[in-house]
């Protein structure tokens, strides 16, 4: 099944004209600054903005088709809405704020204990939505909106309103959330941590179109997209922990077809698992070192080097068996090295460099 | 019988006094409940909605309180009188009249009170953050369920406030009553109307100082039952 959005609005301003498809069940992130166009986006497929034209279809049900007339009605759409600023109902405790779609949906597949049990909601029922902290808010609104039995969930930025403590204690809710509940979801952001770690596809917008979308490990390793122009640009591998090597202290894990040696982990073997690997903590070499500290030196090929004016280096992008990588190094670098696109290299990375994030 | 007034002033009241403060509870109640409902449906319209004779609606809602009480009661006369263009409609279709009644007294207050009651109600109505009800609309609730279920228990503060307020107006309310219901006792003779006669009745000064106690208390009565049920309402909504 899938997800479809054509949009086509015209602001004042700027024009928003884009379409994306991505599968369903998965989580799709819309990344870009604002005025990109992502809250438009949002805001058409939960019916709360009419735009000159769209076509929003969910797993075969179209939910608007300007061309052919059809405009369901937002409280009929069953698309679950969270906002930053988790908007609570104040006059109601947590759990009529819960129930509050629950009652009015049809019956459906998530239940109240099952929710309060995945966001751990449990103690918090009884208190009003003043006196819960920001993540305690986030996670009641997201409850809310899973009650109300959607068929497709939208996230808008439910993160940055949160400091980096309330963030970390809310990414594993969500991380749960995905693994647990069939749903599309669609989660826009600009933190690339949070699209790492949750995206299944990538959208990647800009002045109100979409400038590269695909699946998430292929978007973040492409050296010519956005996404990869940032200081901190790396490369996604989804894959698995194959084994643990206690005595050594080490655990492998396979990703983009190579196998990592990262630092003892606490993940049963065959966890599937994500790895991020820093562009700026990718060594390129032509002839394999020896008696480095480094514990993985994978071979690839160079597929793409792109120039980063202002910061006086190169994202070299590096073909992998399958999937790819970044490294970032400096222009020097690639002359004295002779890298061209299609030349062979060895990419060296510190088993501390690689961020393993459990999905 | 002046005299034993004067000096037990606000102990010792006639009939005729009780009869006055009884009938002024019930004016005022009528009027607020007859006009309350009105007051949240304009301040929805001017809170929500943008259409070419809102600006007309808004000034003929605060009218009143810009034009003289007399004349306000002058153009009541005009529209409701027996021969009044809504007043013989009235009479024909429902035997009513409301000129020289309690009804019409309860009328001319609730005109009066009309502008402060849209007023509170109007910025209660326009501090509802837009925002939950897009929250709301997301979780399937229409048009209707959001107004009684989001947005009205949100603005209660203020419709509480302005029906207390309004109700407190009318308690007061003189040019309007008495030019369009005139001043009869056990009629349309309110408190404020009573005190006027007492005044004009000669030794009647006793009697309108105990008339104007029992005025002073209901209005403070009033104006601390707004502050403190807003107060408690508005721990209820978290503010």
């Amino acid at each position: 099944m899938s997800l479809i959005v054509e949009l086509h609005h015209r602001y004042p301003g700027q024009t928003v004209d884009l379409a994306f498809e991505a599968p369903s069940p998965g989580v799709t992130a819309l990344f870009g600054r604002s005025g990109a166009g992502k809250s438009t986006t949002l805001a058409v497929i939960a019916g709360l903005l009419r735009p000159d034209a769209c076509r929003i279809a969910v797993d075969g049900e179209v939910l608007a088709d300007t061309a052919a007339g059809v405009w369901v009605a937002p409280e009929r759409r069953r698309v679950g809405m969270v906002f930053q600023d988790a908007r609570l109902f104040p006059h109601m405790s947590v759990a009529t704020n819960l129930r509050f779609g629950l009652r009015r949906a049809r019956v459906g597949a998530i239940g109240f204990d099952e929710v309060v049990e995945l966001l751990g909601l449990g103690g918090m029922l009884a208190r009003r939505p003043q006196s819960l902290s920001g993540g305690e808010r986030q996670r009641v609104a997201i409850g809310r909106a899973l009650l109300a039995q959607p068929r497709l969930l939208l996230l808008d930025e439910p993160l940055s309103g949160l400091d980096g403590a309330r963030k970390a204690e809310i990414l594993p809710y969500l991380a749960r959330l995905k693994a647990m509940l069939r749903l599309p979801m669609i989660y826009v952001s600009h933190a690339p941590d949070e699209v790492l770690r949750l995206a299944d596809t990538l959208v990647l917008m800009k002045d109100g179109r979409v400038v590269g979308a695909g699946p998430v490990a292929e978007i973040a390793a492409r050296g010519d997209l956005p996404f990869s122009r940032r200081d901190d640009a790396g490369a996604l591998l989804l894959g698995q922990v194959l084994g643990h090597d206690e005595a050594r202290g080490l655990s492998r894990i396979e990703g983009g077809g190579v196998t990592w040696l990262v630092p003892l982990l606490d993940l049963r073997p065959g966890t599937a698992c994500r790895v991020r690997i820093p562009a700026r903590e990718v060594i390129l070499a032509g002839r394999a070192p020896e008696a480095i500290s480094v514990q993985n030196i994978v071979a690839g090929t160079v597929r793409h080097i792109a120039e980063e004016g202002a910061r006086h280096s190169v994202l070299v992008e590096v073909g992998l068996p399958s999937g790819s990588l970044l490294a970032r190094v400096t222009p020097d670098a690639v002359a004295r090295l002779g890298l061209t696109e299609g030349a062979a290299v060895l990419v060296l990375v510190k088993s501390t460099a690689l961020e393993v994030l459990a999905v | 019988m002046a005299t034993r007034g004067g000096e037990m002033a606000g102990l010792m009241f006639e009939a005729e006094d009780w009869e006055a403060i009884r009938l002024t509870l019930v004016v005022a109640a009528r009027a607020v409940g007859f006009a309350l409902p009105l007051a949240v449906l304009t301040a929805g319209v001017l809170a929500r909605t943008r259409f070419a004779g809102r600006t007309v609606l808004n000034t003929l809602v605060h009218l009143p309180l810009v034009l003289p009480p007399v004349v306000t009661g002058w153009l009541l006369l005009i529209v409701f009188g027996v021969r009044g263009p809504l007043g013989a409609w009235l009479n024909d279709w429902f035997g009513m009249r409301l000129v020289f009644t309690t009804n019409g007294a309860s009328l001319a207050c609730a005109v009066m009170t009309f502008p402060v009651m849209v007023r509170a109600i109007r910025l209660s109505l326009e501090a509802v953050d837009p925002g939950l009800e897009a929250a709301a609309l997301g979780l399937g609730a229409g048009w209707f369920d959001r107004m009684v279920n989001i947005t009205l228990p949100l603005a209660s503060p203020g419709i509480l406030v302005g029906g207390i307020v309004g109700y407190a107006t009318c308690l007061g309310e003189f040019g309007a009553v008495i030019t369009f219901a005139a001043s009869i006792p056990g009629e349309t003779r309110t408190l404020p109307l009573a005190i006027y006669a007492a005044l004009q009745a000669p030794g009647g000064e006793g009697r309108a100082a105990a008339l104007a106690l029992v005025s002073l208390a209901l209005a403070l009565a009033g104006l601390l039952l707004s502050e403190w049920l807003g107060r408690g309402l508005n721990r209820v909504l978290g503010r």
